[in-house]
């Protein structure tokens, strides 16, 4: 995967994450161009388009769009279901979720997309073993929490 | 929002968050930016240490207003500073800011990969990953030094945590692919490979990635992940969906790892064990059959996951293209979604089939489809698989069914979106080319295309039609009449001019003696035309006209009368000017045995490599060129240009050496220098026929 992006209809970008090295210039135009695109599509076409050499997978939910840039001999079928998982992970997460939690709490995320695409390439696919994972980062949160208050120090 | 507070959300950023969201224009949010930023950095400076969250809350503030799409020029310093604290929150945010803004100032650099160091050395899983993970998200040539070394150590180690080994394998992948030179595999390449046997599926999933890439670039020394990955995938294929426990997906069993094997196999050629072959073999057909079996479950995840791995499979056979067998079975399983209710589906398969239709084995197979592809040109509502349908009759295209399909693509092209119009006249022209055996038919083809998309059809298209009807006399008079009958049309597109005008001033006479098509009748055509041209093509008819005066000696007082006058032998355009002014000179001095031979017809082009096919390969990438085209000898046993080629005129005079064609095909630049050249020699020529007549 070369990048996702995660946006609202009215084009408003809500999360990037870039798997190639590019300029902040060329993100921007990147970004920009692509929305317009995708937007610019009727509900019922099709899910893949070619775009400039890239190939793009994109899926709508609710009210953000999900789309990711692919190469040439990437699976468009198992991508849009990268992009299924990616939801399914954020609902899990945040408790049905919805445009409004990616807004507010951005850096999550971000780091759960990270326990899930590394790199642009799957590392885990187990939803179990994702959650669990991001659930023992939130509990250390809580420990380093803790740590601060006097007297708990021992804790930590 | 989560049920479970999930560890201190920062206060003052969702604050921060709702005003910007309540901003009621772009400069309100500018505004309450700036004073944001303004407050961040008084801070920064400030007397008083921050405390760890305080600096957390900012710099996070800080992410925010970059990923909004405003510049920020400070904060790494405290991003980096944050790297180092031993509260977890913190180090994630700090990682997170330098992996977004990445900078390139080296003492930030070295602190960085300090920071990364220890917490690669810490022993402790999770900061191991936030580490890894930030080395995979920069991915830079600095890092690659730093680290390239230790990471594969850290993945094949006995002790080195599930989680971790995961991210390390593609950490390691992405510092490959920008510094390749820096990672060397060598001491590692047995153990990385046998990490597809491991028995965590996380593991592999991860792994495969890393060793697909490294195949790629090092098959000999990979190779042994070959049988290994047959027999994971066989593992996988025939398992039962309780199996694989939470790395089933809907029923499907590991569909991820299953596709990742697929496109593993596709970096080599069939096993030539023949154990491993079978087996894979199995596979294969074991996957064609499951998808003619009634699906276990409604949702679309189930049968995107299943179609996933039927498609990677394909992709698989297509690329051994040696089991016929299996590839009919391809072939078929993909004319059966050619007519699917998914839109996806009929996408993906038209894409598949295009290059199906290039394999030996399948092409005739992938031909029976023709009325399928062609109703999805004409009735998709959707432009990108109308798209895929255009490129899959281009691929399937033979001696056979080229009429009916470039007839096809013709009418599509007259309500083709703009964008792919280009590539349409390009192809089109290409298979009018390739398969024509009837020569007027392409003549026709070409001659249409210019009507219809005129805007659209490159130089090399119509040099072409020119350069085959120069060199085939069988069609030249077809070729006149069909032009002056298209330069009719009231509207006609500047192409047509500059085709018309070219044949009718080589081949004008063959038509002439049809008064309809009289010398006259031509020239005031063509100069019906002049005034709405460019001023190449305007070029072009001037020489068109000079070759009338040679063809059509009663023309000559008409056309010199129109060469005499201000608008061309003042005209602005040096070029026109210049040539007004010579073709009006040599019409009026020269003989008509000068004339004549100056003005003889263009002799018949040397046969080089289209220059379309050039275009379309440029356009579309190596590719874009199917096999059909470069097997075309093997296959048809076709010529470019068929026939009788007419051998060159064994009496060529100096004229024909340098030749008018000089005039048409050079660039401008060089015209001016050529016309020179010419002016020279014909003067000199004239002269000295002159000097002997007296």
């Amino acid at each position: 995967m070369q990048f996702m992006l995660l946006f609202s209809r009215q084009g408003k970008l809500r999360l990037q994450k870039w798997y190639v090295p590019l300029s902040d210039k060329e993100r921007k135009k990147i970004s920009r161009d692509l929305v317009q695109t995708i937007l610019a599509r009727k509900p019922k076409m099709c899910s893949f388009l070619e775009w400039r050499d890239l190939k793009i997978v994109y899926k709508r939910y609710a009210s953000l769009y999900f789309c990711c840039a692919v190469e040439d001999q990437d699976n468009e079928l198992i991508t849009l279901e990268i992009i299924h998982r990616y939801v399914e992970l954020l609902d899990k997460y945040f408790g049905s979720v919805c445009e409004l939690d990616i807004i507010f709490n951005f850096e999550k995320a971000y780091f759960i997309l990270d326990e899930f695409l590394l790199g642009g390439e799957a590392q885990e696919t187990s939803k179990k073993n994702v959650l669990k994972a991001i659930e023992q980062a939130d509990l250390l949160q809580e420990v380093s929490m803790l740590s601060s208050i006097d007297g708990f120090s021992w804790l930590f | 929002m989560p049920a479970v507070s999930k560890g201190d959300g920062m206060r003052g950023l969702a604050v921060f968050i709702s005003d910007i969201r309540n901003c009621k224009s772009k400069e309100a949010e500018i505004k309450r930016i700036n004073k944001e930023l303004a407050n961040i950095r008084s801070k920064f400076k400030g007397d008083k240490a921050l405390d760890g969250y305080s600096k957390k809350k900012y710099v996070c503030k800080l992410l925010f207003i970059f990923l909004l799409g405003h510049d920020i020029d400070f904060g790494h310093m405290e991003a980096v500073n944050l790297l180092s604290s031993n509260k977890y929150t913190e180090k994630q945010i700090g990682y997170l800011f330098i992996s977004v803004l990445v900078n390139s100032n080296s003492e930030l650099i070295r602190l960085i990969n300090n920071a990364i160091k220890n917490d690669l050395s810490s022993r402790n899983p999770t900061f191991m990953c936030l580490a890894l993970h930030c080395i995979a998200n920069v991915g830079s040539r600095e890092m690659a030094e730093a680290f390239a070394s230790e990471i594969p150590r850290i993945l094949v180690a006995g002790d080195t945590m599930d989680s971790v080994k995961q991210s390390a394998a593609l950490c390691l992948l992405r510092l490959y692919k920008t510094s390749p030179d820096l990672v060397l595999m060598g001491e590692w390449t047995s153990r990385v490979v046998h990490l597809l046997n491991d028995q965590h599926m996380g593991v592999v999933t991860a792994a495969i990635s890393l060793i697909t890439c490294l195949s790629q670039k090092n098959p000999d020394e990979f190779k042994t992940c070959v049988s290994l990955a047959v027999s994971r995938l066989s593992r996988i294929v025939s398992s039962a969906s309780t199996d694989l426990q939470d790395y089933t997906y809907y029923f499907v069993p590991a569909p991820w790892l299953s596709c990742k094997l697929l496109r593993l196999l596709q970096c080599y050629p069939p096993p030539e064990d023949g154990a491993v072959k079978g087996r894979l073999v199995e596979c294969l057909e074991t996957i064609l059959n499951k998808a003619q079996e009634p699906p276990k479950s409604k949702k679309v995840q189930h049968s995107n996951a299943k179609n996933a791995i039927l498609f990677e499979a394909i992709s698989l056979i297509i690329h051994y293209d040696s089991e016929p067998n299996l590839l009919v079975r391809a072939c078929n399983q993909l004319g059966q979604f050619l007519q699917h209710r998914e839109t996806n589906l009929r996408y993906l398969a038209l894409e598949s089939m295009c290059t199906l239709a290039s394999s030996e084995f399948s092409h005739e197979a992938v031909k029976t489809h023709i009325e399928t592809v062609i109703n999805a040109l004409k009735t998709e509502r959707d432009v990108s698989v109308r798209q895929r349908a255009a490129d899959l009759l281009y691929a399937m295209c033979d001696r056979s069914n080229a009429k009916q399909i470039v007839a096809e693509m013709l009418s599509y092209l007259e309500t083709a979106d703009y964008s792919i119009r280009e590539e349409m006249v390009l192809k089109v022209a290409i298979l009018a080319e390739k398969y024509a055996v009837d020569y007027s038919w392409y003549v026709d083809t070409i001659l249409n295309l210019i009507r219809i998309a005129g805007d659209y059809v490159s130089e090399e298209v119509w040099y072409r039609v020119i350069q085959i009807v120069i060199n085939r006399d069988d069609v030249q008079g077809y070729a006149a009449k069909t032009v002056f009958e298209a330069l009719q049309a009231p509207a006609c597109h500047e192409n047509m001019v500059k085709v018309g005008g070219y044949i009718l001033g080589e081949f004008g006479n063959l038509i002439a003696g049809d008064p309809r098509s009289s010398p006259l009748v031509q020239f005031n055509l063509l100069h019906s035309k002049f005034h709405l041209c460019s001023v190449p093509t305007r070029a072009l008819l001037l020489s068109a006209y000079i070759k009338f005066i040679n063809l059509f000696p009663e023309t000559k007082a008409t056309i010199q009368e129109v060469l005499r006058c201000d608008s061309q032998i003042r005209n602005s355009d040096v070029e026109l000017q210049q040539r007004a002014v010579e073709y009006l000179k040599l019409s009026s001095i020269a003989s008509t045995d000068v004339l004549a031979t100056v003005l003889e017809e263009m002799p018949p082009f040397p046969e080089r490599e289209s220059s379309i096919l050039a275009k379309l390969k440029k356009k579309k990438g190596p590719g874009a060129v199917s096999v059909t085209e470069l097997d075309d000898n093997k296959r048809e046993g076709g010529e470019l240009n068929g026939g009788a080629d007419r051998g060159p005129d064994t009496a060529q005079t100096l004229e024909h050496d340098i030749s008018l064609s000089a005039l048409y095909w050079t660039p401008a630049s060089t015209q001016c220098a050529y016309l020179q050249f010419i002016k020279d020699e014909t003067r000199g020529l004239i002269f000295s026929q002159l000097s002997v007549s007296g």
